[in-house]
């Protein structure tokens, strides 16, 4: 049995470090990883995603509708995105803050990221809905780029990450990150509740 | 043994370092970049590595390197390949000696791409083998082949991945460092008989390559990666690449699951496995992405045997003829062959199908971009008087997105000088202007602005120098002077290439000082002939950011004005006032000097 997991938001909010992380962590337990990700021009702006699959059993890097374990959403908009992709009763995260994009502010789109929220909270299909106010912690921590770590904190102590335990992933950020930001990066790995 | 986490483009540039590569060259192009940024990075000093000017560039760098015995790689996106198209058809003819890898990554979607063309297309136009892997540890595992291959038959192949080969990342078991192959190239040695082309030594190597391409064709028919997965007598699936990994995994889940014909050598067509698979099978569907490669080269086994194998895919409308083909559409192609319906395992009542309407993301120029303020200032000079503005590839291709909406044309590499002054050739009238990237530059756009001198032609050419080749992940170019070594080598300098072929009037000017910008873009665009703007000012990315502007809400009117007409990602509106993102805002203060008001100020460091 494989745990695929969707790691989704905008280019530049750390995705790629998150699902790099869930990665190490399977690995260093023995686990067979394979993860595929945006790069290029979609990248500046536009909407990412990470799939990151955990196992033995497979053999493409993609995970297909209805397949997803777990969604880690760093965009509210980007998680319903990702919707059709989880599976009936899989969990999701989110961080509620909205990006907003450039066509919205525009076109003077409504857009604030609370219908999504209250959109996710009305999905029957989500077994285990967390939602995180990244805003708070980002004052508290004191670094906008936290945020990736205080998502993939509360999935890992929520126990959403398969077999992966969260001293599996702060291991794991100690061996990717630079030793200056690992005090920064626990504080953010432990934030929220859960 | 070691097994690490490689993308894709990682792994093969391991393997090419396990093969015993001597010397790696090429241009940044998604999603191809990373193989040669891998081999440098790992390299212990023995390996040469070369960001080329361009494909044409690497290839013929490569050749003499291969010719003199060397181990070669060569790394670039499809579209690249158009540019080394030139010297790699004759280069077949000649051959090679030491082996030659010509990695052109494809792109089906296209995802950062302009074309959707199938280098297996390619290979079989050129006649040159070609090697299509279907996982990262194939990959790895694979160049060794194909270097055998190419020394074996004095040819260059190609080793052709696709974008989710490329960006995959997997865990990938690596040979240990004392298995790896070491070649000592020999050096070249003159023989005129053999590496110059004339028609006479054309004419008896075709004849011999035609010949090599059959026997390959019944080497690759015994290769471990063509292979079949034996599962129905009847029906078979007939994949490749990711298509094929892809298939692997929706067949296992089936009761009634069809054989699978895997194919890693699209050209030559190992023609004898496929018979042995074609026999027996009433119906296979064939799951590739861009060209019906594999579905012709089995109608054609068919109409050779005569075999009454019904042969399915795009040809017959089974399968897309377009676009990336993902994992959920190959569940649906075989569900529907297998059952005859689109019964999915999925069940059809998803989420997210009646959910809120979602903000559509396309890509922008980042926030602080100094393109954001080259092609402003250049609107704002031009405003009233009828111009075209003919684009180029790079990030700048973004300038053509609202408010800007600088971009009129962009069709390839070093295209847009060339187009500016085809246009102003019909409306003489029409202000043309072409914008470049400094790598662009270099890489094509020189030689049309010799055009341009030599013809007499009307034109302003803008080069958007940024010190970097940004789109790609900043690789470095000739006007940064930085190599692929570590060595800092010779700077070449853009407005010496422009004068020196001629072009008189040349100016400098930093973007980010608006009214300075504008005033010279009017200065210089009105003269006669051909004439230059050089917008020097960093990417954004490559320095750390200033403090971010900051909006005084009690003097902010509302008036939107830097909204509408920046776009930049960093400013939004709410509750009445422009805000900035902070997150975003790298304090460039474009927006500063376009607020009518005073509103937003710039702090000084």
């Amino acid at each position: 049995m494989s745990t695929n997991i969707i790691l989704c938001g905008v280019g530049g909010q750390g995705t790629v470090l998150a699902s790099k992380l869930v990665a190490s962590a399977a690995m260093k337990a023995g686990s067979k990883v394979m993860s595929a990700e945006t790069i290029g021009m979609a990248q500046k702006g536009g909407s990412v995603f990470s799939h990151l699959r955990v196992g033995d059993d497979t053999v493409s890097p993609m995970i297909s509708k209805g397949e997803a374990d777990l969604i880690i959403g760093f965009e509210p908009s980007e998680t319903v995105r990702m919707l059709p992709y989880l599976r009936e009763g899989g969990a999701v995260i989110t961080a509620i803050r909205p990006v907003m994009p450039v066509t919205a502010a525009l076109s003077g789109s409504s857009y604030n990221g609370t219908e999504m929220i209250s959109y996710l909270k009305s999905c029957s299909r989500i077994g285990r809905l967390v939602t995180v106010d990244t805003d708070e912690a980002i004052r508290s921590i004191g670094n906008p780029k936290a945020m990736n770590m205080v998502l993939l904190g509360a999935a890992s102590r929520a126990g959403l990450l398969g077999s992966i335990t969260h001293e599996d992933i702060i291991e794991a950020m100690k061996r990717k990150v630079k030793p200056q930001f690992v005090e920064m990066n626990i504080k953010a790995l432990e934030f929220a509740e859960v | 043994m070691e097994t690490r986490f490689l993308m894709g483009n990682e792994a093969i540039a391991l393997g090419a370092i396990a093969a015993g590569v001597n010397l790696v060259a090429g241009y940044p192009g998604t999603p191809s970049t990373e193989v040669l940024e891998t081999v440098a990075k790992e390299n212990d000093g023995s390996i040469y590595v070369e960001w080329s000017v361009n494909e044409k560039a690497a290839m013929e760098v490569a050749a003499g390197a291969s010719y003199s015995g060397a181990r070669t790689l060569v790394t670039m996106k499809q579209v690249g390949l158009n540019v080394a198209s030139d010297p790699l058809m004759s280069l077949e003819y000649v051959g090679i000696k030491g082996g030659m890898v010509v990695m052109v990554a494809d792109d089906p979607g296209p995802i950062s791409s302009q074309t959707e063309q199938d280098t297996r297309t390619f290979s079989m136009f050129s006649k040159l083998p070609c090697f299509d892997p279907a996982s990262p540890q194939e990959a790895y595992d694979m160049i060794k082949t194909a270097y055998e291959y190419s020394e074996r038959y004095k040819t260059p192949v190609f080793f052709r991945p696709t974008t989710r080969i490329c960006h995959a990342y997997s865990s990938v078991t690596l040979d240990d460092e004392a298995a790896y192959k070491i070649n000592i190239p020999e050096g070249f040695v003159k023989d005129s008989s053999r590496w110059v082309i004339f028609p006479k030594l054309s004419f008896k190597n075709h004849a011999a390559i035609e010949k090599r391409n059959d026997e390959m064709s019944d080497d690759f028919s015994e290769l471990s990666y063509n292979s079949v997965i034996n599962g129905s007598r009847t029906l078979g699936v007939a994949s490749g690449g990711i298509s094929f990994s892809n298939s692997c995994e929706i067949i296992r889940g089936l009761e009634d699951a069809p054989s699978l014909l895997k194919i890693a050598t699209p050209f030559p067509f190992p023609e004898k496995l496929a018979l042995s698979f074609l026999k027996d099978k009433t119906e296979v569907l064939c799951i590739e992405e861009l060209d019906p490669v594999i579905e012709r080269a089995l109608l054609q086994v068919c109409g050779k045997y005569g075999l009454s194998v019904k042969i399915r895919g795009k040809m017959t409308g089974d399968i897309a003829r377009s676009g990336e083909i993902t994992k959920d559409d190959v569940r649906r192609y075989i569900n529907r062959f297998v059952k005859g319906t689109d019964d999915l395992d999925v069940p059809s009542s998803l989420p997210g199908n009646d959910a809120p309407e979602l903000p559509v993301r396309p890509p922008v120029l980042c926030a602080g971009c100094p393109h954001r303020a080259s092609f402003y200032a250049v609107k704002k000079a031009m405003k009233g008087i009828e111009t075209i503005y003919a684009g180029d590839i790079g990030c700048y291709t973004l300038g053509n997105a609202m408010p800007l909406d600088m971009v009129d044309t962009c069709l390839c590499m070093g295209a847009g000088v060339n187009i500016a002054q085809g246009v102003g050739r019909i409306k003489p009238d029409t202000k043309c202007f072409a914008f470049v990237g400094d790598s662009t530059f270099f890489a094509s756009a020189i030689t049309g602005v010799v055009n341009a001198v030599y013809n007499g032609a009307d034109m302003t050419l803008v080069v958007l120098d940024n010190s970097t080749t940004a789109m790609t992940g900043h690789q470095p170019h000739p006007g940064t002077g930085k190599t692929m070594m570590g060595d800092i080598g010779n700077k070449v300098d853009i407005e010496a290439v422009l004068r020196g072929v001629g072009v008189e009037a040349v100016v400098h000017v930093d973007p980010l000082k608006l009214s300075e910008a504008v005033a010279a873009v009017k200065q210089t665009a009105m003269k006669e002939g051909v004439k230059a703007i050089i917008f020097e000012s960093p990417c954004a990315m490559l320095f750390k950011p200033e403090k971010p502007v900051s909006v005084d809400t009690d003097r902010c009117i509302g008036c939107k004005l830097c909204i509408k007409e920046l776009g930049c990602p960093g400013l939004s509106f709410r509750d009445g006032a422009v805000t900035i993102d902070d997150s975003l805002c790298n304090g460039c203060g474009l927006c500063s000097q376009v607020c009518p008001v005073g509103a937003i100020k710039k702090e000084d460091a």
